[in-house]
């Protein structure tokens, strides 16, 4: 395989800006925001310059690593730093450092008015080291590093605001519920070690070819767990939406278009681990499956505008990683669909931003409307986004969702009839919710309160909205073009198998899920647009209206579950140290000092009762001897 | 003469002082006790030597009587210090060693 | 001169120098004592340098008749394991002092008396891993407990006698179980091959004991080093000993004594008796894993900054001992790594829960809030520390932590997976004080709280670089720890486990 030095310096630039960020202090909040933007833009540059790099390279040798030390090295156990820039993790190094730059230049003019903005920046070139670590790194442990280091950026931007308790008990709640997820990766790189004698993407794709299928679906399962906690998938949804806390930027590029994309690209990455466990393949489109429904019903009823987001993000990783289990048919699409997302839902979280700031960090829906005169940008920029998302052609949306929903139908039998269905039901429900976001924010009647003066955001915020916005309009396109993505990616992600049974024709796919949208969003016009809506959300509303407010019960389920059982073993536990075992301790010696202070009481002081004892002492040791000489 | 007796003459004394020093509250007479108790082990001693045919016993005895003069001296005037600080003879009242 | 020796000899000239000080000049005082620990540093990091890691034979040998008519020597010689944890103490003393600059001060003695405490205590650190003969050793273990005994009940706070007591009577019951193992071992030894302490002869007598025997001698030892280091569930007075010493006291104590259990582990339990240790197993890796798991419980329902370490020091220890009676090469190597790296994530928590408590007047977790926002270099040092206790990659203690349980899982799976489940109570157990203490609105009587200053920067700054170097590149150190654990486990006769599934099979 073709080396290379110059891979670090991807990582190295933004590691380097949150370091002298951090170490310098406020000596360098004059110029932070700006440093640290241009070394992103930096890696950005690097990313196109290997991208350049690996076009002009034939396909076989399009793949490069760097090895930068011997990280680890214990008997048989050998991790090296090492890098690995193939056709999969350039993908990542452009709309991490891409994205990632626009919501820099975003985050400036947004977070100008922050005393805190210089760590802000320290924290954003954190994140982009670490998550450029996640997909560059050559095996799982290096991949490792990279996954608690974006949960660790996660967390600190999460609770940037954490003078507010809520926001550093959301930042605590997602890091906590990520290292569920991360005990998953650790114990999948455990059993890879143990079984296959080996952690790195390298050795274990060779080895998976000889190993046992029960060893791999062990390893397959324990990934898939990793990538419900990092992407927010079912069952370790619940800490996304509380992870709106962060600053909007945040959101934007953290909670949507990279971290929690991560999940899919672990899968991607293991794709020899889940082509070789069909078990574990199942599991994650039933993951997939599930999501999707769970994130589309939760936006149906989120009245905050970023929660409503959050809940979409959630659903639209839910078809990445829907179709991410297709197996060899998916993956690509599963790419292509968070490469999109990536464009359109940065920007409409970036939109989200501009609204807040325009409505004094308003965030409840019901108490905007009307927004589209006030803001045109934003308004026009979020649209094509909108579009986007449900699936109009021919924004990215339609090409990258309909390409899922398409494979999951024809995934083969009841299965894929069964995945088809929920898909088509998903992108129905989102054509609904998104409306709803849509119609709510800027075309209803006004709602809002009396000091709200809506004004459109300046450039440096509108800028990258519009660049994010123009490749929500022609990602899809261009990916598609010659099957230009799927194309690109087989080195990676092996050959599609052609010539499967089609259930369902493309354009009978489209066609259907062009109903679906037009009836979502038929409904939602017909019930916000034209229907009156309440600035204050109404309580008299059905049950399930009710429980999809709570986020489907996520919170009380766990809280029932794993809090509160936790906290009481805690406390039984506690107790029990000081009462059983330090109590043992305190016994033995309460046991001592009682034993001394009974026999302290024949020290009468008495002579005589001293000399009777002696007496007695006397004729007893004589008598012992008498009765032994005998 | 059997010198054995003068073994059970030494266990007579003995057991009359050692019940003396018990039952008796006066320490003047709990003193002579203790010295009764003395001598008879030094009457043991001498027996034995006597039995024995060696000098060893009578060696001890000297020894056992000097201490005892000596202990004598210490004793009463501890005694009479006692005695006069607080106007009694009595073992019982200082018991105070016990605080 | 030998360099183990001179090692040990510089604290005690150093101690014998702050004696003759006179007690008012404090600051004399002082500097005496921070110059002596940092030239035993730098003759510490010197003696690493030298040290060929290539050789797995005992280096730095000293020998010398001590009491000849009981065969005892004054022996010393360090493996790479004893290097390690050497170079941790020697390297632990001068931040110690150089952090606790004014926590002698308002104790029942003069500061001398602490600073001259803290020499002596240097001495024996060093002498406890460097004796290569078993009586030097135990009178080295359990003349530690003196210094440490004066300094908790003289210059702690709280109840410090009681916890004083409480330390020393707890580690003097295990100190003579283990006597009453050396006197049954030496006399063994007289009945093969004459009366002897050396600790290779030693480790030959296995193979004429009984089985029995060799089990009794074992838990002698066992539990002296389970005590010490500590396992549930004889560890009660760790918390109570932390909560009541001073911060640098706490790091002594925690740092470097405690890990006196798990290097005497390898050393003596499993170097004198290999089938005992065989037959133990089961149990250890049993209590190992409670300690984890019930460490880490404790530490999430602590109150106290200073016990909540403690009980995170618990949980840490189940994983050192289970990498450790792991039997694998990376079991063995990450437990030895894992004690230098818990020396310094837990020295750099005491010494920022310290200076909380100083300037707080209060270790209650409660009692904080909001601490980024006015002291942000302390919360900042607080939070690292609490990062590498929860072995964030990057940092020092995720190497050794992932190493132990890859280790641990390739010969014990379900100890391993169990074992697991501790770095999501560690993920609580730090971030919960980090949201009480550092996070959320600044609570009255905090808003006046000064940031660390630049002695305090001084000292806490080489803690963190080593935490943050040795997570990027922790070779200087393996290279020298893997020889020597690769030869533990030959000499047990363990060879690591071959992959299940692997291709040339």
């Amino acid at each position: 395989m073709v080396t290379s030095t110059s891979l670090v310096y991807l990582i190295a630039l933004p590691l380097f800006g949150a370091a002298i960020l951090l170490l310098a202090g406020r000596r360098s909040d004059k110029w932070g925001h700006l440093l640290a933007t241009a070394l992103s833009a930096g890696s950005f540059g690097v990313g196109l310059y290997q991208l350049s790099q690996m076009l002009s390279r034939p396909t076989a040798e399009r793949a490069i690593t760097q090895k930068l030390f011997s990280w680890i090295a214990v008997g048989t156990f050998k991790v090296d730093a090492g890098l690995l820039l193939d056709q999969l993790s350039i993908c990542f190094v452009l709309l991490i450092t891409g994205v990632g730059t626009l919501i820099h230049i975003y985050s400036i003019s947004y977070m100008s008015h922050d005393e805190n903005r210089r760590r802000f920046f320290a924290y954003l070139n954190l994140f982009i080291a670490a998550m450029l670590l996640l997909v560059l790194g050559n095996s799982y442990l290096n991949l490792y590093v990279g996954w608690e280091g974006v949960g660790l950026a996660s967390y600190l931007l999460i609770g940037f605001w954490n003078q507010k308790p809520a926001y550093a008990t959301a930042s605590k709640k997602a890091f906590v519920m990520n290292r569920v997820g991360d005990m998953g990766l650790s114990f999948a790189i455990m059993i890879s070690f143990a079984t296959l004698g080996t952690v790195s993407f390298a050795g274990v794709q060779a080895a998976s070819h000889t190993a046992s299928k029960a060893a791999l679906t062990a390893i397959g399962i324990m990934l898939l767990v990793a990538a419900t906690g990092k992407s927010a998938q079912f069952p370790l949804q619940a800490w996304l939406g509380d992870a709106m806390a962060g600053p909007t930027p945040v959101s934007a590029l953290i909670h949507a278009a990279t971290m929690v994309t991560a999940g899919v690209y672990l899968i991607v990455r293991s794709n020899f681990i889940f082509d070789a466990a069909p078990t574990a393949q199942l599991l994650v489109v039933i993951v997939g499956a599930i999501t999707l429904m769970f994130g589309a019903l939760v936006g149906t009823a989120k009245d905050d505008i970023k929660k409503a987001l959050a809940a979409s993000t959630m659903s639209q990783i839910g078809y990445m990683i829907l179709g991410a289990g297709l197996g060899p048919a998916g993956y690509a699409f599963a790419i292509m669909h968070l490469l999109t997302h990536g464009f359109f839902k940065a920007g409409m979280f970036l939109g989200a931003g501009s609204v807040m700031h325009g409505m004094n960090d308003q965030v409840d829906m019901r108490r905007y409307g009307a927004l589209r005169k006030f803001m045109p940008i934003t308004f026009a920029t979020f649209g094509l986004g909108y579009l986007a998302i449900i699936g109009v052609p021919p924004f990215a949306g339609f090409y990258s969702k309909d390409a899922i929903i398409e494979t999951a139908f024809n995934a083969g039998g009841v299965k894929g009839i069964l995945l088809g269905s929920t898909a088509l039901l998903g992108a129905a429900i989102t054509a609904f919710y998104m409306t709803r976001v849509m119609v709510l924010t800027f075309t209803s009647k006004e709602r809002w309160e009396d000091d709200q003066h809506p004004h459109e955001s300046p450039l440096l915020m509108w800028i990258p909205m519009a660049i994010l916005a123009i490749g929500s309009v022609t990602t899809g396109f261009l990916f598609t073009r010659g099957h230009a993505l799927v194309h690109w990616l087989t080195p990676v992600v092996g050959e599609r198998a052609e010539g499967g049974k089609v259930l369902l024709q493309p354009a009978v796919v489209s066609g259907l899920a062009l109903v679906a949208v037009i009836i979502g969003v038929a409904i939602a016009v017909s019930k916000y647009q034209l229907g009156k809506v309440d600035s204050v959300a109404p309580q008299n509303v059905s049950v399930f209206t009710r429980i999809a407010r709570k986020d489907l019960m996520q919170d009380s389920f766990n809280e029932a579950v794993f809090m509160k059982p936790g906290q009481a073993l805690t406390a039984l536990l506690v107790k029990g140290d000081d009462k059983v075992i330090d109590g043992a301790v305190r016994g033995i010696a309460a046991t001592a000092l009682g034993t001394g202070s009974t026999l302290r009481r024949t020290q009468t002081g008495f002579a005589r009762s001293y000399a009777a004892f002696i007496l007695i002492g006397a004729i007893v040791l004589i008598a012992a001897i008498w009765v032994v000489t005998q | 003469m059997n010198p054995y007796n003068y073994l059970y003459v030494a266990g007579l004394l003995f057991t009359i002082g050692a019940i003396g020093v018990v039952i008796r509250r006066n320490a003047i007479v709990v003193f002579m006790c203790v010295e009764l108790m003395l001598n008879a082990a030094n009457l043991t001693l001498v027996t034995f030597a006597r039995i024995n045919g060696t000098l060893d016993g009578q060696v001890v005895a000297f020894f056992t009587m000097v201490v005892a003069a000596c202990e004598v001296v210490v004793g009463l005037a501890i005694i009479v210090t006692i005695y006069r600080s607080r106007r009694s003879a009595s073992v019982d009242d200082a018991s105070l060693l016990k605080r | 001169m030998n360099a183990l020796t001179t090692m040990m000899l510089l604290p005690l000239i150093g101690s014998i120098l702050v004696a003759v000080i006179p007690s008012d000049q404090v600051l004399r005082i002082k500097q005496a004592a921070l110059g002596t620990t940092l030239l035993v540093a730098i003759s510490g990091i010197l003696a690493w340098v030298k040290f060929d890691s290539s050789n797995t034979a005992l280096q730095f040998v000293e020998s010398a008749k001590w009491i000849p008519s009981f065969g005892i020597n004054y022996a010393v010689g360090v493996d790479g394991l004893a290097i390690v944890l050497i170079l941790m103490s020697v390297l632990l003393a001068p931040i110690v002092v150089l952090a606790g600059w004014n926590e002698s001060e308002g104790g029942r003695w003069s500061p001398k008396v602490f600073y001259i405490l803290i020499l002596v205590l240097e001495t024996m650190m060093i002498g406890v891993f460097a004796a290569t003969d078993v009586f030097l050793f135990y009178v080295f273990f359990e003349a530690m407990l003196i210094p440490v005994y004066f300094l908790i009940g003289g210059f702690g706070t709280g109840e410090r006698a009681a916890a004083a007591v409480k330390f020393l009577l707890y580690s003097l019951f295990g100190g003579l179980l283990m006597l009453a193992s050396i006197i049954g071992l030496y006399v063994i030894s007289g009945a093969n091959g004459g009366h002897t302490f050396d600790i290779t002869r030693l480790s030959e007598l296995h193979m004429h004991m009984s089985s029995m025997t060799q089990n009794l001698l074992f838990l002698g030892f066992f539990i002296a080093f389970a005590i010490k280091a500590p396992l549930w569930p004889l560890h009660t007075w760790l918390p109570d000993a932390a909560a009541a010493s001073t911060p640098g006291t706490s790091v002594l104590l925690l740092g470097v004594l405690d890990k006196v259990g798990t290097f005497g582990m390898i050393r003596f339990c499993l170097a004198l008796f290999p089938d005992a240790s065989k037959t133990f197993t089961p149990l250890i890796i049993v209590l190992a894993v409670i300690s984890i798991i019930y460490g880490a419980f404790l530490a999430i329902g602590a109150r106290d900054i200073k016990r909540l370490i403690a009980y995170t020091s618990i949980s840490h220890f189940g994983f050192i001992t289970l990498g450790i009676f792991a039997m694998t090469s990376q079991g063995m190597s990450g437990a030895t790594l894992y004690m230098f790296n818990h020396g310094f994530s837990t020295a750099a928590l005491f010494l920022v829960a310290g200076w909380m408590q100083s300037r707080r007047g209060s270790s209650t977790i409660a009692d904080f809030g909001g601490l980024q926002r006015v002291t942000p270099v302390m919360a900042w040092t607080f939070f690292i520390a609490g990062m590498s206790s929860l072995a964030l990659p990057g940092l020092s203690s995720f190497v050794s932590e992932f190493l132990v349980l890859v280790g641990t899982y390739t010969r014990y799976p379900v100890a391993a997976v169990i074992a697991t489940f501790g770095i999501v109570l560690a993920a609580l157990y730090i971030l919960i004080p980090v949201q009480k203490a550092l996070h959320g609105p600044t609570t009255p009587g905090n808003e006046n709280l000064s940031d660390l200053n630049l002695r305090e920067k001084i000292a806490i700054a080489p803690v963190i670089a080593i935490i943050v170097a040795l997570g990027f590149y922790p070779s200087p150190l393996l290279n020298v720890i893997n020889p020597a654990s690769a030869h533990v486990l030959e000499v047990q006769g363990f060879t690591d486990p071959v992959p299940s599934e692997s291709a040339g099979k």
